[in-house]
């Protein structure tokens, strides 16, 4: 097929773009779990911040990406044209499911569990570390493993705004209409989206299933 | 000092919840070490409360709660609450860890040494009757519950607390099991000079394991007498607790 004999001639490029959408994809979900991990622990203990604060992170959600991205280019310090950029929309985008998924999994730990913790003299810490994130942990996970599958996706888009990755082919494939440009960039990123979301589901599992007894 | 201090006292002591609405009314009472005392009254009557209030997982409204002579406000939480035992009906057990972490979970955090641990681990288990060989390395879903029920004791006492604290423990268990559980609990009791605040709806635990009974009526302590003398007050509530045990046991008398 003339799609294969040009990824193989391309191949140099369908690695490096591959790369570039890997730290795209990495950089900008460490970002999610690193911020969005003790925004969730933080909203879980302090149930009058919950609604402003999903709230906010919803609406973030509800900006169509393309339009994300534009918003934050004139901005001063965080914006212009490039990676930079565009990793923060990337962070914003995969909050949501980080944080709510915190949330809910430590809001879904039986009371009976935290009230015995406390009881004998857990200091705040040690109910976190031995008892609460061991137990939302599941839930934790299948926050990051969805924020991850959005993140490849969305990163497609930054292409658009000058970031790489890609979301190049597709972008240069559709404005020279040339459909073996197109498949190489969407065939890796859906590829990447797979693999991301069986390799997180199987740690989710491995992590999740003996907590919840 | 003449008296020695008691183990747990009431002051005068008031609760509201947060929502406003009153629990305990100046409720006083002074429990010598080494004694037990089980409450009993209608749900809701502020049992529960009460051992809250010595733990302090609630503070008082109004009024005093001391363990050892010292008021819960004073004493670090960590402090006092690594001193007391905790059981509750629901047990609590951590999912996520065996029943040998979930037993040495205390002395864990008290920095005892791995070894120690390991041996008392042991020791209790043996005690409430579950062979560690067997049961160690379990994990609680794996557990009936009346099995998790006495893991849930066990670690309870781990730490060899001076003061234990249970609210129905074995409220949730066949009365086969409950009988079983009790006696064990009584023959523990009797090798440790501990301090035992117990929460039943079951009057012969409270004479079995109680030195004392007190009654719990809207947020008063109403009364308060070692067992052989509760059977025999004349307290209209007193009254009505006892009627509640004539009925059941007139049921095995019909057969």
């Amino acid at each position: 097929m003339e799609f294969i004999e040009f990824f193989i001639s391309h191949r140099n490029e369908v690695l490096q773009l591959t790369a570039e959408h890997l730290v795209l994809v990495g950089l900008s979900t460490s970002g999610a779990v690193l911020i969005g991990i003790p925004l969730g622990v933080g909203l879980a203990r302090n149930p009058r911040w919950r609604q402003p604060v999903l709230g906010f992170v919803n609406v973030i959600q509800t900006i169509p990406s393309l339009a994300l991205f534009a918003i934050l280019i004139p901005l001063p310090v965080i914006g212009g044209i490039g990676t930079s950029t565009a990793l923060i929309a990337l962070v914003l985008y995969s909050l949501l499911p980080v944080v709510s998924n915190t949330v809910a999994g430590l809001i879904g730990i039986d009371p009976a569990v935290r009230e015995a913790a406390v009881a004998m003299g857990m200091t705040d810490r040690q109910l976190l570390w031995k008892v609460e994130l061991p137990l939302a942990l599941g839930v934790i996970l299948t926050g990051v493993r969805v924020a991850t599958v959005i993140g490849v996706g969305l990163a497609t888009i930054a292409a658009a705004i000058g970031a790489g990755g890609l979301g190049m082919f597709i972008f240069r494939g559709l404005a020279m209409l040339d459909t073996r440009l197109i498949l190489a960039g969407a065939i890796p990123a859906a590829a990447m989206a797979l693999a991301a979301d069986l390799i997180l589901g199987r740690i989710e599992r491995r992590f999740g299933a003996r907590r919840m007894a | 000092m003449a008296a020695a201090t008691n183990a747990v006292e009431f002051r005068s002591v008031s609760f509201r919840h947060a929502s406003g609405r009153p629990v305990l009314s100046q409720m006083s009472f002074a429990l010598p070490v080494g004694e037990a005392l089980a409450l009993v009254g209608r749900s809701g009557s502020g049992k529960t409360t009460v051992l809250k209030l010595i733990n302090r997982l609630f503070e008082p409204s109004a009024g005093e709660v001391l363990v050892e002579g010292v008021p819960t406000t004073t004493w670090d939480p960590i402090r006092l609450r690594r001193r007391i035992g905790y059981v509750i009906q629901e047990v609590g057990l951590f999912p996520h860890l065996t029943v040998a972490r979930n037993v040495g979970l205390v002395p864990t955090l008290e920095g005892w040494e791995p070894e120690r641990i390991h041996d008392r681990v042991r020791e209790l288990l043996r005690m409430v009757g579950l062979a560690p060989e067997r049961f160690a390395d379990r994990y609680p879903h794996e557990l009936s519950g009346g099995q998790r029920q006495r893991v849930g004791v066990a670690r309870a006492v781990a730490a060899d607390p001076p003061l234990v604290l249970m609210d129905e423990p074995f409220g949730a268990l066949d009365p086969i099991t409950r009988a079983e559980l009790q006696q064990e609990f009584k023959d523990l009791q009797a090798q440790m000079k501990r301090t035992l605040v117990f929460v039943t709806h079951d009057i012969p635990e409270a004479c079995l394991l109680g030195s004392r009974i007190g009654l719990v009526q809207d947020g008063r302590l109403v009364e308060c007498l070692p067992p052989g003398e509760f059977l025999r007050s004349k307290h209209p509530e007193v009254q009505a607790v006892l009627r509640t045990l004539q009925a059941s046991e007139s049921l095995n008398v019909q057969r």
